[in-house]
């Protein structure tokens, strides 16, 4: 405990970093996973090649991930960049079947009455159908996000400063102390990012909180 | 890249105690005995959460507070606090498999409720009304019914395992992860590398594997193979009459 209490400035630091690594791929991948995602619902043929081929990237374990990915980027294997890109793989990997789906469970009815309307594809999509699909694909990012704080702490064997950098830290020196404080400190990160999901995602459906209280 | 490609070719690797075949042995035992306890604890336990409604609540937050629970910190714990109590490579051995148990346990008791809870209640009445008692119903309508996330439970556990697996290296474990861990100790990029490229080829084929065995043993009338979506009705009916034994 009273390790706990000295080093609050570097478990600090090492939150705000496992943050980053963890906050952008997952918003990054989202954003991927979007365009992935329509192209798979609007073209049927699509659909389990891209669903399928994605999902494949999560098979590969984490820490074969970011030793692979000097090989493709060209960077040197302890560029936190390796981190970023190789979670944002997963967080595709998670979130193009979601979208789809999400898309997917937009009522016919609803879609008709914008196109019928006069809305365009582009239009339909961000005005009408991502919104509607907004509890779904919320639903998927509190997964995505969650086990991306949980996975980003493998980078610490790879030299990436986060959270996972008290575990080996701790391991190293036989000390308990620092990894219970990294246990700690990323279960109350995952739980911030679910948060603040959920809450972005009620703020994003207005008409879901009037229905519940009718 | 040539130089992985050298370290995954070079006859060297492929024989002895630290060979690739030795290693990649391992690193399947590992991950089939711990998936395998997983699933004799996990899926008796998630058939009846389906069946009775019962622990519902413990399940799905169980399964949702496990995956914020970053595994390498888990191992680490698991190792310090248990290795003392233990001798030689059991000192190693029972923490992983202990670790890797309670990482595969939350998706293995997530699918088999979840897929007990899907099931039509068109289906489960009509089993009922034909005479079939509470274990029929269950081993006869809900389970075939609840195979296809049965298996993507046991599949996502098996993937979650041999990623952990790999990490448990760090804590001298054998498997695919000593190429990972040794290599980047002497930052032999080469074996790094290599050692990856094995883990994640190991990890397609456990999954195309189980993949394969799901489609072997799934009815043909879940996957929609045989009846489109609008036959539904045509798909419980088929259901309940191979439940029946006709």
């Amino acid at each position: 405990m009273d390790w706990i209490l000295d080093h609050l400035d570097d478990i600090e630091y090492l939150t705000r970093q496992h943050a980053w690594l963890s906050a952008v791929p997952t918003v990054l991948g989202l954003l991927l996973a979007i365009p992935l995602g329509w192209v798979a619902r609007r073209y049927r043929f699509l659909y389990a090649p891209v669903v399928v081929g994605t999902g494949l990237l999560y098979t590969i374990p984490s820490l074969a991930l970011f030793i692979l990915m000097p090989l493709f980027l060209g960077t040197r294997i302890l560029d936190a960049t390796n981190v970023v890109v190789a979670m944002t793989i997963y967080t595709v990997a998670l979130m193009t079947r979601t979208v789809a789906d999400g898309l997917g469970s937009v009522p016919d009815s609803v879609t008709a009455s914008a196109t019928a309307m006069g809305f365009g594809p582009l239009r339909r999509l961000f005005t009408v159908e991502l919104p509607l699909a907004v509890p779904v694909i919320a639903a998927g990012l509190r997964v995505a996000a969650v086990s991306n704080v949980s996975i980003v702490s493998v980078a610490a064997l790879i030299g990436v400063p986060q959270l996972g950098s008290l575990f080996t830290d701790g391991f190293v020196r036989d000390f308990l102390d620092p990894i219970v404080a990294g246990l700690i400190a990323c279960v109350l990160l995952a739980l911030v990012f679910d948060l603040v999901i959920v809450l972005v995602a009620r703020l994003l459906t207005p008409w879901q909180r009037a229905g519940a209280s009718v | 890249m040539n130089e992985v490609l050298a370290w995954l070719t070079d006859p060297a690797n492929w024989q002895g105690p630290d060979g690739i075949p030795v290693r990649t042995w391992q690193h399947l035992m590992y991950s089939l005995v711990s998936v395998g306890i997983a699933a004799a604890i996990a899926i008796p336990v998630g058939l009846w959460i389906g069946h009775t409604g019962h622990g519902r609540f413990l399940a799905v937050n169980l399964a949702g507070a496990l995956r914020a629970v970053p595994s390498l910190g888990l191992l680490f714990t698991a190792f310090m606090v248990l290795g003392p109590y233990l001798n030689g490579e059991v000192s190693v051995f029972v923490p992983t498999i202990i670790v890797l148990v309670v990482l595969a346990v939350p998706p293995v008791l997530a699918g088999a409720y979840a897929g007990v809870e899907q099931v039509e209640t068109a289906a489960r009445d009509a089993a009922r009304g034909m005479g079939m008692r509470a274990t029929e119903v269950l081993w006869r309508v809900e389970v075939p019914c609840a195979l296809p996330l049965i298996f993507s439970g046991i599949r996502s556990a098996a993937l979650q395992v041999i990623a952990t697996a790999t990490l448990a290296a760090t804590v001298g474990l054998g498997g695919l992860g000593r190429y990972l861990v040794d290599g980047l100790a002497v930052r032999d990029y080469a074996q790094m590398a290599g050692g990856a490229i094995l883990v994640a080829l190991l990890a397609l084929i456990v999954d195309f594997v189980a993949a394969t065995l799901q489609r072997v043993v799934v009815s043909p009338g879940l996957t929609g193979k045989t009846a489109g979506r609008k036959n539904a009705l045509r798909r419980i009916q088929r259901t309940t009459l191979r439940a029946s034994g006709s």
